[in-house]
């Protein structure tokens, strides 16, 4: 017995050190030139110039995704570019009570302005209700609050418009290339969240004043691997394809890994969200993904920038207006190897 | 010292085998015919695409990863545990092997790492069981959402590309020989390494011996402790080698990899026939099991059918799976 445990215990040993050795050596994850600059504004006006102090409390969810983790990073360097700003982020969560708990610590803290990406628009309506009851102006980002009366400003992007810039990109090219009665494969996200079901009504929609329709359509779960499984079995379903959407540049890495993989190349592809991944690939030219339609995560610097304008009572420079207004719908832009070079520095890692 | 009991532990089990073999190959024949009903269904509803050899090298490529981890549950299972760590510790091994300081050691460091971590996990949760008498639900599902965390701090919830100098790791999956690519023939290899193992030595014969009746084992002169480390530790290196295959098919490491593949891994063992108790099981029952699932998937999306169908599909396969084996093996426990 006592060999054994003798031999036992040195394996154990051997195993705690090399784990530690390993732990040390191979966790570090900085890349080597961290750009962590802010997105650089489409223009900039006299507003930009110093005003009023003014204190700005964000909470955004955890990041889950590089889309989210770029909200945040957005955030927080498009207030260093001011002078006038003081940032309070709140510590990130997937919990939709201590975020409560943390937007509560904000409004107790009296922030000038609040810039709010909920976890679900609906829960966390009560708590935005408050801070706005309270003469807190709060910036909704993205998910939407029900209660009108819960915010001063939205800002968010566009699902449905996402689906038209692709089915407008899609339906565009296969018309001047002649096709008839192409084969269009839409690969999605989770099916049944209602950004997606928004995504693919723009899609279809748009396609529709083509003369076109969406072939077969197949959910993946924004993960890479799932896009990966999907992709590799819509390539064998379908032996001639003409066009793919695929709905997130972030499970895009899969998909395009499995067609990679397949060495099928007949067909071209459109991207989502905008990642900045998918922009060199777009460069590169040398893959099928030829274009993404922006969902970007930029807008978290523009709520920043609305909530101290809020703050400081000025208006946007270009409107005739003297107040922000109370909704902003961005734009999905398409970006193709002609414009890519302007949104490379706009991309966000996946 | 070891007089009597050894020579009866030797003959028990080998005589468990022989039956359960016996059984099983009765119960593969099952197997066989379900999934032969399967490409049945295949080609009638899709007959340019089901049938092709691009088809099926698609079906292998799909099966590999989960069939590398479907292995190591077999072993575990039939051991008379279960381990609901192996998604997450391939999530971790993946993550952990795609780190850019792991990735400036170059692939061959990154798939040791990959391994390491794996075997490293799987350890751990062997200690837990065997030496901390924790009941192996309990033991592996805290595993399992530690390691799950550990690889959202790990990658900060990002997906970590496989950088192009490290294009040998991808290579597994876009280098065909013979038609096929290469991370087929791992799998393969992890089969018939298992098959082995399971099958032709005293380790094999040992795990059938532990999950059957561990109190006999121990009395037949068995180390039922640490062979339970063992089976854990083993179960961990086959997720190590299934981070391989997924960082190779997908190009990254991830916090969100093998999401759910306990599940998936577990059903493909017990329709496979392996007792959920222990001391019965076959590595090959368990792959066709897995094969089943892996066409189902296949057949739904090449007739564009919806994915949550085919998680209704699975879920009736599992019981009807489970009372047919009840069926077949009358007045056993």
């Amino acid at each position: 017995m006592s060999p054994n445990v003798g031999r036992r215990r040195f394996l154990l040993g051997g195993a705690v050190v090399g784990t530690a050795a390993l732990a040390t050596a191979c966790t570090g994850n900085d890349p080597e030139s961290s750009a962590s600059q802010a997105p650089a504004p489409a223009s900039t006006g006299a507003n930009d110039a110093p005003g009023q102090k003014v204190v700005i409390g964000f909470s955004a969810p955890a990041a889950d995704h590089g889309w989210i983790a770029a909200i945040a990073k957005n955030a927080e360097a498009t207030a260093g570019q001011y002078s006038d700003v003081e940032f309070k982020a709140v510590e990130p969560t997937d919990d939709i009570n201590t975020q409560i708990a943390a937007v509560e610590s904000l409004i107790a803290a009296k922030v000038n302005a609040l810039v709010l990406l909920p976890n679900d628009g609906q829960q966390l309506n009560q708590i935005a209700r408050k801070a706005s009851d309270a003469g807190i102006p709060v910036v909704n980002l993205d998910r939407i609050f029900p209660d009108k009366l819960s915010y001063r400003t939205w800002i968010g992007g566009d699902n449905y418009g996402m689906g038209v810039a692709a089915g407008h990109y899609v339906g565009a090219k296969l018309k001047d290339k002649g096709v008839a009665n192409p084969v269009i494969l839409e690969i999605q996200g989770i099916a049944t969240l209602p950004l997606t079901q928004d995504r693919s009504k723009g899609f279809a929609d748009a396609l529709k004043t083509y003369g076109f329709a969406v072939t077969a359509r197949q959910a993946a779960q924004f993960t890479v691997q799932s896009g990966n499984e999907v992709t590799g079995n819509l390539l064998q379903a379908h032996k001639k394809i003409d066009a793919i959407w695929n709905h997130d540049d972030d499970q895009g890495v899969g998909v395009l890994a499995a067609i990679k993989e397949s060495g099928r190349g007949e067909f071209f592809m459109v991207g989502g969200a905008g990642s900045a991944n998918a922009m060199r690939e777009i460069q590169s030219g040398s893959g099928v993904l030829e274009a993404t339609v922006t969902y970007s995560p930029t807008m978290a610097s523009s709520a920043v920038r609305l909530a101290r304008l809020i703050a400081q009572g000025k208006g946007m420079t270009d409107l005739v207006e003297h107040q922000v207004p109370q909704s902003l719908t961005l734009a999905s832009e398409t970006i193709t190897r002609d414009n890519v070079d302007e949104y490379l520095p706009l991309g966000f890692e996946s | 010292m070891k007089g009597t009991p050894t020579l009866a532990a030797v003959k028990a089990p080998a005589a468990l085998t022989r039956s359960a073999g016996a059984l099983a190959g009765r119960r593969h024949l099952g197997l066989i015919a379900a999934l032969a009903l399967l490409a049945l269904v295949g080609l009638l509803t899709q007959p340019d695409n089901f049938a092709t050899s691009s088809n099926a090298v698609s079906v292998l490529a799909l099966a590999s990863t989960i069939g590398v981890i479907t292995v190591g549950m077999t072993f575990v299972i039939i051991g008379g545990g279960i381990d609901l760590s192996v998604g997450a510790v391939m999530a971790l091994a993946s993550v952990w092997a795609t780190t850019l300081a792991t990735q400036s050691y170059g692939p061959v460091v990154m798939a040791v790492c990959a391994v390491l971590v794996g075997t490293g996990a799987g350890a751990v949760s062997g200690l837990l069981v065997a030496y901390g008498r924790m009941v192996p639900f309990i033991a592996t599902l805290a595993m399992m959402v530690a390691a799950s965390g550990l690889a959202q701090r790990l990658s900060d919830r990002r997906t970590q590309l496989v950088k192009p100098e490290n294009d040998a790791i991808v290579a597994l999956s876009t280098t065909r020989w013979l038609g096929l690519p290469i991370l087929v023939y791992v799998f393969a290899a992890v089969v018939a390494a298992g098959w082995v193992l399971l099958n032709r030595t005293t380790f094999g014969r040992r795990t059938y011996a532990v999950g059957g009746n561990p109190e006999a084992a121990r009395l037949a002169g068995i180390d039922v402790r640490r062979h339970t480390l063992y089976l854990y530790a083993l179960s961990g290196f086959c997720c190590g080698v299934a981070a391989l295959l997924i960082m190779a098919r997908t190009t990254t490491g991830s916090s969100t990899h093998g999401n759910l593949y306990e599940l998936d891994a577990i059903a493909a063992v017990i329709i496979g026939g392996t007792l959920l108790t222990g001391g019965r099981g076959t590595i090959i029952g368990s792959i066709l099991g897995l094969l089943i699932f892996t066409v189902i998937t296949n057949l739904f999306i090449l007739n564009g059918l919806n994915t949550s169908d085919q998680l209704v599909a699975k879920g009736l396969i599992i019981v009807v799976a489970v009372l047919l084996q009840r069926r077949g093996l009358p007045g056993t426990t």
